[in-house]
C-alpha cells in the first residue's frame, strides 16, 4: 500500500512539548538502613510534541513506560531529568499553586471506569467535583445547568444526574469519566487505555465520542494504549515505545504501512487481523522470550536481544532517534526506510 | 506410558466410534440468586471434532464462559444449575454421570486453562511440583519420576531452562510464562479436549502471539480438540474452524469462520465487524452498535438483541427468532437473516 504524502499533520500550535524526559525509580533494600541497589529506567530520554487538536498515540507493551511518561508530565511522579512545557511554560518548575491551575488544563481519563469513580458520589457530584477545587471555573448557580449540558454532550441522559456509578454500564461509566474530565474545559486530555476495559460493541461508541469531542472542542489527546488497531484508527501520529524509549514515530501510514523499526514490525505482526482470509500464523514474526527487565536493560540498543537484524554494533552504542528527512524518526541502524534499495 | 486407563471407554461406558469428540446440544444453565433467576446460557449447541478448533465468541455476560464451565462440569451448584440439554463426549452423556465419574473425565479427557494464570496456580509451591502433582495423583507416579515428567512438559511448552525453572514459584514467572505453566498442567494427562477461556486476554500482543502459536503447535502434535472462549474477533479469525457467536446467553450465529466473517447473517455479528478498527487498513469512522448488552435478570422478550438492532421490527419484540439454516452448515437466530446477509453480498 502506498502512503499519501508523508507530511506530518500539524494542526496548530504546540500545546505540550516534552524534551529528554527521564524517570528512574530506585530499587532499595533494607528497611532501617535503606540503600539503593539499582535503578528501574522506566522512562529514558523521551521527547515529543503534541499540537492543538491533534491525537498522539503512545503505544507499547506493558512496562514500556507509556503510563509513567504521562504521570511524570502531570508531576504525579517526580521527573529525574528533562523538561515538559505546556504552551511554553515549564511544567517542572511551577509552584504548587501554579501546578494546581495547570492541572485544570490537562485532564486524564483512566482505563477502569469501575475503579476511577467514587461509588458513593452521584453522577452530578462526580462531574462537579473539579469545580470545588478550581473555584473560578464556574459560579455555583450555573453548575447544575452545565452538568446537564455535559451529560448530554457525552450521550448520557441528563435525568440520571442523581444516579450512582453502579447504576450504569461500563461504557456509560466511561462516558461519566469523559464528562468529568471535560468539566474543567481542559485543552489536553490524557487518555490512559480509555477503551481497553470495554466490550467491543461499546468500545466503538466511546472512540467515536472522543473523536466528536475533539472536533467540537479542539482538544489535544495524548492517547496511551496497547491496542494497535484502536490507535491506528484514532491517532494522527504514533510514538512506539520499548523499554522506556521511543523507537519510532510517524503518522498512521508511516508507522503501520511503511514500518521502519524491527520492534514495530514485530509488534504489528502480532496483532491479529479480524479476517480469517488474512491468517498469517505461519509468516508471523514471533519474538523470543520476554521483554528484558528495565532495571537491567541491554547495552546499546535495548531491542537487540530480541532483534533478528541485530549485529555487533548494536550492542556497542545506542541508536539515536533520527529523522532521515521524511518526518518519520526511527531509532535503528538497520531501519527499513521507504527509500531502502533492498526493498 | 503405562496406564490402566483405556481411551475407548468413558466412566466405564464404551465410546461410540461414530460420534464426534464433543457434542453440546441445547445447553441451558441458570443461576438462582436472591435477585431472581439469571438464565446465563439459554440454548447453546455445537460439535467439536478431533484436531478442530471451535471458538465461542461473545462479550461479557454473553454466557460463553458459563457454557464452557458446564461442559467441564465445574459450575458451583447452588447457585448454578444445568437445567437442560446434553453434553456428549464421544457419544457418552456427561451430564448424567455422578460427580466422582465426572471428576475422572476432567483432566484425563478434557482440561481447561483460564485467563488469569496467577490465581489459578498455587502461590506456595514451585511450579514443577504443581505440574508433577498431576502425575502423582492421577497416574500414581513416584515423586522423582513425576518430577522428571514435569520438566519434560515444561520443555514441551518451551519454558527456557526448564530444569532450573521447575523450582521457581508462580510469582517469579512473567504472565506469558505462567500461561505456559498452565498449559503444561492442562496437557499433562493427554486430554482429548482443551478448553481455553480467554487464554491471552491478560497478555501483551507479542506474548499472545507466542501462546496462540504454541497452542496451534500442540494441537497439531496431539490432535486434541480446542474450544476457545474469547471476545477477541482477531484471535478467532486466526485460529477457529467454527465460530459460535453468543449474545445474552443464546447462540445467535454459528458456522465456519470465513463465511461468518465475510457475510454475517445476524445483525449482532455484523455490528461487531463494523465496530472494529483494523491495524492493516485505514478506517474513517467506526459504526458502533447502539446501547449496551441487556441485564441478564431482565432479558427483553422476543429477540434479546432487538433494542439495539437496526433491523428490529414488531415481530422481534413478540417472537424469539428460531434458528434458521443460512446454508447447510450455518445458522442464524434472526427473523430477517436474509436481509442482513445481503448487507455484505458484494464482499
Amino acid at each position: 500500500m502506498s502512503a499519501p504524502a508523508p507530511e506530518p499533520v500539524h494542526h496548530g500550535e504546540v500545546v505540550l512539548r516534552v524534551e529528554h524526559l527521564v524517570k528512574h525509580f530506585p530499587i532499595t533494600r533494607g528497611i532501617v538502613l535503606k540503600r539503593q541497589i539499582g535503578t528501574v529506567k522506566a522512562v529514558d530520554d523521551v521527547s515529543f510534541e503534541l499540537h492543538r487538536g491533534e491525537t498522539l498515540g503512545l503505544v507499547g507493551e506493558s512496562g514500556c513506560g507509556k503510563t509513567t511518561t504521562a504521570r511524570t508530565i502531570l508531576r504525579l511522579e517526580k521527573p529525574t531529568a528533562g523538561h515538559a512545557w505546556y504552551r511554553g511554560r515549564d511544567i517542572f518548575t511551577l509552584s504548587g499553586e501554579e501546578m494546581r491551575a495547570l492541572r485544570r488544563e490537562i485532564q486524564v481519563i483512566f482505563q477502569d471506569p469501575y475503579a476511577s469513580l467514587n461509588p458513593r458520589m452521584t453522577v452530578g457530584d462526580l462531574i462537579a467535583e473539579g469545580w470545588r477545587v478550581h473555584r473560578g471555573v464556574l459560579p455555583k448557580s450555573a453548575r447544575r445547568g452545565r452538568i446537564h449540558e455535559l451529560l448530554e454532550l457525552v450521550g448520557l441522559n441528563p435525568d440520571h444526574i442523581n444516579r450512582y456509578p453502579h447504576q450504569f454500564s461500563g461504557g456509560q461509566r466511561q462516558r461519566i469519566g469523559v464528562a468529568r474530565a471535560l468539566a474543567l474545559e481542559p485543552s489536553i486530555v490524557i487518555c490512559d487505555e480509555p477503551v481497553s476495559a470495554l466490550d467491543v460493541s461499546v468500545q466503538a461508541q466511546v472512540v467515536n465520542l472522543l473523536e466528536d469531542l475533539q472536533d467540537e472542542l479542539g482538544l489535544s489527546y495524548l492517547f496511551i494504549a496497547h491496542d494497535l488497531s484502536v490507535v491506528r484508527h484514532i491517532c494522527d501520529r504514533i510514538a512506539v515505545m520499548y523499554l522506556g524509549k521511543i523507537v519510532e514515530t510517524g503518522d498512521e501510514f508511516q508507522v503501520y504501512d511503511d514500518t521502519a523499526h524491527p520492534y514495530t514490525t514485530a509488534l504489528l505482526s502480532a496483532v491479529p487481523i479480524p479476517d480469517p482470509a488474512a491468517r498469517n500464523l505461519g509468516n508471523r514474526i514471533l519474538l523470543e522470550g520476554d521483554v528484558p527487565s528495565p532495571a537491567d536493560p541491554p547495552s546499546g540498543c535495548r531491542f537487540r536481544t530480541r532483534c533478528w537484524k541485530a549485529q555487533e554494533v548494536c550492542a556497542a552504542a545506542e541508536p539515536e532517534l533520527i529523522d532521515r528527512g521524511q518526518g518519520h524518526p526511527v531509532a535503528c541502524r538497520f531501519a527499513q526506510m521507504e527509500f531502502d534499495p533492498a526493498r | 506410558m503405562a496406564t490402566t486407563l483405556s481411551r475407548d471407554a468413558v466412566a466405564g461406558r464404551p465410546v461410540d466410534p461414530a460420534a464426534p469428540l464433543l457434542a453440546v446440544e441445547d445447553l441451558r444453565v441458570e443461576f438462582r440468586i436472591d435477585a431472581g433467576t439469571v438464565r446465563a446460557v439459554n440454548g447453546l449447541s455445537y460439535t467439536l471434532g478431533r484436531g478442530e478448533t471451535v471458538a465461542i465468541l461473545g462479550e461479557s455476560g454473553s454466557g460463553k464462559s458459563v457454557g464452557a464451565q458446564a461442559v467441564m462440569g465445574i459450575i458451583d451448584s447452588p447457585p448454578g444449575f444445568v437445567t437442560g440439554g446434553s453434553v456428549r463426549f464421544r457419544g457418552v452423556e456427561l451430564l448424567d454421570l455422578p460427580e466422582a465419574e465426572r471428576r475422572r473425565v476432567r483432566g484425563n479427557r478434557m482440561a481447561m486453562i483460564f485467563q488469569d494464570a496467577l490465581t489459578a496456580l498455587n502461590p506456595v509451591f514451585p511450579v514443577g511440583w504443581q505440574i508433577a502433582e498431576m502425575f502423582r495423583i492421577h497416574r500414581g507416579l513416584p515423586r522423582k519420576a513425576a518430577g522428571e515428567k514435569a520438566i519434560e512438559l515444561m520443555e514441551r511448552v518451551k519454558i527456557p531452562s526448564a530444569r532450573v525453572r521447575a523450582g521457581s514459584y508462580p510469582h517469579e514467572f512473567s504472565g506469558g510464562m505462567r500461561q505456559r505453566v498452565m498449559i503444561a498442567m492442562a496437557l499433562s494427562l493427554d486430554p482429548e479436549i482443551l478448553i481455553a477461556d480467554e487464554p491471552t486476554t491478560a497478555l501483551d500482543v507479542t506474548v499472545q502471539a507466542q501462546i496462540m502459536s504454541l497452542l496451534a503447535e500442540l494441537q497439531q502434535q496431539t490432535g486434541m480438540g480446542l474450544i476457545l472462549i474469547t471476545h477477541d474477533l482477531g484471535v478467532v479469525a486466526e485460529v477457529a474452524d467454527q465460530v459460535v457467536v453468543m449474545y445474552a446467553g443464546r447462540e445467535v450465529e454459528k458456522g465456519p469462520s470465513l463465511p461468518v466473517y465475510h457475510r454475517p447473517a445476524h445483525p449482532y455479528t455484523l455490528g461487531l465487524m463494523d465496530s472494529l478498527p483494523r491495524r492493516d487498513v485505514h478506517t474513517e469512522r467506526l459504526r458502533p452498535i447502539k446501547g449496551s448488552p441487556p441485564d441478564l435478570l431482565a432479558i427483553p422478550p422476543g429477540c434479546a438483541f432487538r433494542p439495539r438492532c437496526p433491523y428490529g421490527r414488531e415481530i422481534c419484540a413478540r417472537e424469539e427468532p428460531p434458528l434458521a439454516a443460512v446454508t447447510s452448515d450455518r445458522i442464524s437466530a434472526c427473523h430477517f437473516w436474509e436481509e442482513v446477509s445481503r448487507e455484505r453480498a458484494g464482499a
